[in-house]
């Protein structure tokens, strides 16, 4: 690890302050990846100012008839909430289906959202990356690399997001709050929070230095059913190669791209009449691999065919 | 040109019921604080990046991975280690079921598997869910083995006595733990 400076910030729009002011500076909260980050030197900050003392950590209901998850709630607070779980139970299955229990006591809402990618060639110092050194090029575009996306990627990047939770949040179209460095509040959809990689891999969300996020708001719930899936390597404790979230008539996938990509083409075809299985076509059409993440597409299919209801060559999928 | 120092911080925890006074590198790992500079080795280095679990502690009752957090992060608050839970002469029930059930091999991953077992076990006194959980809106949670397995999956024991460690968590947490929240 780098040497670097250490401050507890003592509100939120001084920590946002010092933030602008101090190049070089991180936030840290629960500091599962960042710190993780920091031992192979991916990350190297000259200052964190930790923010996981903030009083951010309540989860409370808005007048709306939704919730305010304070960003400082650890993921184990938030899938435990009673609010969560009655209400946006997809918002707890999401949650307890990503990392390990000690994890997610430690890792915040507001953490979550701004982790990095388990890309293997971002994490590997050895093998050049756009995203830890831009325009070095990216390993992973003929590289092994079964998880790539396989929407909104380009020749510099083709990562994907690593939080099953922001695919929860996308299907429920959930806001982010922000303070900025001047002390204003801010608040921005899910879904346009993180960015697609173009030819800027390295900037990774609409934030701007010094921006923290102060709390997720979520609508009131959607009727209908809600449900998150997720296919992996094993069963427990690792990321997703497909994960689906479904609230009511809204779709969101994860491990696609490099953010969660909410599946409004699938959802204007099944508003329209199509079948289970026209309206995954429609979604699926524009989806591009790169070579060894081609069962991608056929995994994306079978999971939303089956969680639609649908059939898929004449039998229920399993 | 003078290499740059990393500055050090002095700071105030209790671990174990004691409290102590450190002076630290402020780099220090929770983990290498409590291994490296309080005398407790029992907490165990494995992984060193949050995917083992061989380092797992109480913070505050709580599990977390000792490895990924900074000792200074912690300033003030009340960690519970291996050597806080019971020791040789005393032992915790689930330490001397762990013995009887014969729940190890080499023994390295043990103190993780202690410490994560006693904090899941209090998750599941709160009715916290997990992903094995069938009903999230349910407040209390039946313990099931797969409920145990689920909640066990951030330790991983290479010598693969994962049977024999169920039987000693489920030995100390009873065939309905939980359910009565």
């Amino acid at each position: 690890m780098r040497p670097f400076t250490y401050e507890r910030a003592e509100d939120a729009a001084g920590a946002a302050k010092a933030a602008a002011e101090a190049p070089g500076a991180k936030f840290l909260a629960g500091g599962t990846n960042l710190l993780d980050l920091m031992k192979l030197e991916i990350e190297r900050p000259t200052h964190l100012i930790d923010v996981g003392r903030l009083p951010l950590g309540q989860i409370e209901p808005t007048a709306e008839g939704g919730l305010r998850i304070g960003a400082m709630a650890t993921n184990s607070a938030a899938a435990s909430d009673r609010h969560v779980r009655t209400l946006y139970p997809l918002l707890s299955h999401a949650l307890v289906s990503g990392a390990s229990a000690q994890l997610r006591n430690k890792a915040t809402i507001g953490g979550n959202l701004m982790q990095r990618t388990r890309c293997g060639y971002f994490y590997d110092p050895a093998k050049p990356c756009n995203k830890r050194e831009p325009g070095a090029g990216c390993s992973a575009l003929e590289g092994d690399a079964r998880g790539n996306a396989i929407f909104g990627a380009s020749d510099a990047c083709v990562a994907t997001h690593s939080s099953d939770m922001a695919v929860a949040l996308s299907a429920l179209e959930a806001k982010v709050e922000t303070v900025t460095p001047g002390g204003s509040t801010r608040t921005i959809a899910l879904d346009d929070l993180h960015r697609l990689p173009g030819d800027r891999p390295e900037v990774e969300t609409d934030l701007a230095v010094g921006e923290l996020i102060t709390a997720v708001l979520l609508p009131p719930p959607p009727a209908g059913r809600q449900e998150y899936r997720k296919v992996r390597d094993r069963a427990s404790y690792a990321g997703g190669l497909f994960s689906l979230a479904l609230a009511g008539d809204r779709l969101a996938m994860g491990a696609v791209a490099l953010k969660p990509w909410r599946a409004r083409k699938a959802e204007a075809a099944l508003a329209a009449g199509a079948s289970a299985a026209e309206a995954v076509a429609a979604e699926l059409e524009t989806a591009q691999a790169t070579g060894r993440n081609t069962f991608k597409i056929t995994l994306a299919r079978r999971v939303m065919t089956d969680a639609l209801g649908g059939t898929l060559e004449g039998a229920t999928v399993r | 040109m003078p290499l740059r120092e990393a500055p050090t911080v002095a700071f105030e925890i209790t671990v174990n019921g004691e409290v102590r006074q450190v002076d630290v590198d402020v780099r220090t790992t929770l983990l290498d604080l409590l291994r490296e500079h309080l005398g407790l080795p029992g907490t165990k280095k494995g992984c060193d990046h949050g995917q083992c679990g061989a380092c797992t502690v109480l913070v505050e009752g709580k599990r977390i991975n000792s490895c990924l957090s900074l000792a200074v992060m912690h300033e003030g608050e009340a960690i519970t280690t291996i050597e806080g839970i019971g020791l040789p002469g005393n032992l915790h029930p689930l330490q001397a079921a762990f013995l009887e059930r014969d729940a190890f091999q080499c023994g390295y991953c043990t103190p993780g598997q202690i410490c994560s077992a006693l904090g899941m076990l209090a998750e599941v006194r709160r009715g916290e869910p997990s992903q094995a959980t069938e009903d999230m809106s349910a407040l209390a949670i039946a313990l099931t083995d797969a409920e145990i397995r689920e909640r066990m999956s951030g330790n991983i024991c290479r010598c693969s006595a994962y049977p024999q460690i169920l039987e000693a968590i489920r030995d100390v947490a009873g065939p309905a733990a939980g359910v009565s929240a």
